[in-house]
């Protein structure tokens, strides 16, 4: 299988200074931590919310997805799902225009049990699949996502069905107001910064190392002393502890949630992020988020622009996310990393021919 | 009441056999694959098993480690019943095996494969901590990767290791932690002579508390590292004794040594 093919050169790195920790940071870190720091300064609003701040809740979601795919081998369907009843609780719990179902919880008390519930819901729904492997696992987990999509349609007790809940309105703390543009956009910032340290320093830690070690070699694990199982499902509550809090930020950014949230086309569409990004690094899901966003937003004009039907804008992500495959199965990353090595084995060769032209050391 | 279950689980201890299997046997479908095997095995014994391909020795390998189930039969290690034990749980009370063909992790580097090896049979294997520099796991792997002479290469992916050091690293996953008794799967297995030598040092320089058994081909290797040899043939045990007694048996003789089967060619 092509996940597990993805060879991840990661290795147990010691705890290290902060010191070190910065200067083992590459130039393009710090230029995309600077952009991302001043993009208020730089975008307008409609750029700041609805392009960046949406790609990274849904790169969020992507990431979790990345999480078991890229270093566990397991491709799971549920991660939208996740994000999608996180979503839902803070609606039921909180405060919404459906007050019949709310329960007015303060936020802060209905956004962590939203996060508990949610990702309580994922690990079992790990329980479930983690069993099987590869297609299996996929038919599962996609069984799960469409039966809570149905539940979601036709319960009006709990889900309110067809309509959903409106009306969800992002907290009001420390006399910030959390709904508008600027404060909306460092929170999901903090969020997605904090979500893709986290997955990095796991995937070095022996917990991340042991789950590599699941995805290529189970019955060795098992031989090892660990139990793939248990391992696995663990795995999946990490996972869904990124998902759900994502859930809680996509139903703030919003601030309505309905079935069709998390329906069979959004959970889909996350597999397509996470793979056109690439599966081998944690910063893939954000940048196949952020192609996703720009292409759901543009194509739409492009397409006009250019005097076909505007509706089709589908028809030119499936185009880009084939081309995309095609060309570089582990997605973006894939080409970015083959670019990167080009150029500095192009590199190496001027330098060596210098070298030995020159006669300099 | 629980002192005296105690003493007798030590007592029980003591003079436990390492390895003890009683009328295990394995189907897969209709194929007998192991029948009604009875062994017993010294703590700190080393014996070979020896037979040609298909006589089941890797099965009852499998079925020693819990790869999978026994069709029927008791599998004791050190005195406890582990039949219906998952694998982790055999390893964890100090079960080791190697693989006749190489199962690492060929995506991590050498000493990650080791430190992952330390980490299984250690507590903490959830750990979502890094490993500090001082780290007792990471000295534990170091010292291991140093002990199979692959100190130089121990940053590289093993992906990109020589066959030979492949399998030396094989053998380093199965020392990790504090083994008691170790099934080695033909470990000699495609190694140049020189790596043969060192394999044969590597085994006889073993702690003399470490039993093992070992499937092996190579007569120079099998015969040189074991104190008893156990026959196999067709899922059955054959014949036990002293390696010397086995290397004469005319009927051994006629079945495993003269059939060709003997890769032991090259010493």
């Amino acid at each position: 299988m092509a996940v597990a093919d993805l060879n991840l050169a990661q290795q147990a790195r010691p705890r290290e200074s902060f010191s070190d920790w910065v200067a083992r940071r590459g130039t393009a870190f710090w230029v995309v931590a600077g952009l991302l720091l001043l993009m208020p300064a730089i975008a307008s609003p409609f750029w700041l919310v609805q392009i960046i701040a949406y790609s990274m809740i849904l790169g969020l979601i992507a990431l979790s997805l990345m999480f078991l795919a890229g270093y566990g081998g397991i491709v799971s369907l549920v991660q939208m799902t996740v994000a999608g009843f996180a979503g839902y609780l803070v609606a039921i719990l909180g405060d919404s225009a459906i007050s019949q179902i709310s329960l007015h919880w303060p936020w802060w008390l209905a956004a962590p049990v939203a996060i508990l519930v949610a990702t309580l819901f994922g690990t079992l729904s790990g329980a479930l699949s983690v069993r099987t492997e590869g297609i299996y696992t996929i038919m599962i987990t996609l069984a799960i996502a469409s039966a809570f999509y149905y539940l979601t349609l036709q319960n009006y007790t709990i889900f309110n069905g067809f309509s959903g809940f409106n009306g969800i309105l992002p907290p009001v703390f420390l006399g910030i107001d959390w709904g508008q543009q600027v404060p909306f956009y460092y929170l999901t910032l903090a969020c997605a910064a904090l979500a893709y340290g986290a997955v990095v320093y796991v995937s070095r830690a022996p917990f991340g190392l042991a789950l590599q070690g699941t995805r290529d070699n189970p019955r060795r694990m098992a031989a090892l002393g660990f139990d793939v199982v248990a391992h696995r499902i663990a795995a999946y509550t990490f996972a869904s502890l990124i998902a759900a809090s994502a859930g809680v930020l996509l139903v703030w950014y919003q601030r309505q949630i309905s079935p069709g949230t998390a329906g069979v086309g959004p959970v889909v569409d996350m597999l397509i992020i996470a793979v056109v990004g690439g599966l081998s690094r944690p910063i893939g899901p954000f940048i196949g988020a952020l192609v996703y966003v720009l292409l759901r937003t543009f194509s739409l004009d492009v397409l006009e622009g250019v005097g076909l039907d505007g509706r089709r804008y589908q028809l030119l992500i499936g185009l880009g996310f084939l081309v995309i495959v095609l060309f570089s199965p582990d997605g973006l990353i894939g080409i970015w990393q083959r670019l990167r090595d080009r150029y500095r084995r192009s590199g190496d060769i001027r330098d060596s021919q210098m070298g030995s032209g020159g006669g300099t050391p | 009441m629980s002192a005296i279950a105690t003493r007798e689980r030590l007592t029980a201890a003591g003079s436990a056999n390492a390895l003890e299997l009683r009328g295990v046997s394995r189907l897969f479908g209709a194929l007998a694959a192991l029948t009604d095997i009875t062994l017993s095995v010294r703590p700190g014994e080393r014996r070979a098993v020896l037979g040609s391909n298909g006589a089941g020795k890797t099965t009852l390998f499998n079925c020693i480690t819990g790869d999978f189930a026994p069709s029927s039969g008791v599998i004791r290690f050190f005195g406890e019943d582990v039949t219906a034990f998952p694998p982790q749980e055999r390893i964890r009370r100090g079960l080791r095996r190697t693989y006749q063909i190489s199962s690492l992790f060929v995506g991590l580097s050498v000493l990650d494969n080791v430190y992952l090896a330390c980490r299984g049979v250690s507590r903490n294997r959830f750990s979502m901590l890094r490993p500090r520099r001082d780290d007792a796991l990471v000295h534990a792997a170091e010292t291991l990767v140093e002990a199979v002479h692959l100190g130089p290469v121990k940053d590289r992916l093993v992906g990109e290791l020589a066959y030979g050091q492949q399998r030396q690293l094989e053998i380093a996953l199965a020392l990790s932690g504090a083994p008691r008794f170790i099934l080695f799967d033909e470990p000699a297995a495609g190694l140049s002579p020189t790596e043969r030598r060192d394999l044969v040092h590597i085994l006889t320089s073993l702690p003399s508390h470490i039993g093992y058994i070992i499937i092996e081909h190579d007569m120079d290797v099998a015969l040189r590292v074991v104190e008893s040899v156990t026959m196999m043939h067709n899922g059955r045990i054959f014949k036990e004794g002293a390696p010397e007694e086995i290397e004469t048996d005319p009927e051994v003789q006629e079945l495993y040594l003269g059939g060709g089967h003997v890769g032991g060619g090259h010493g």
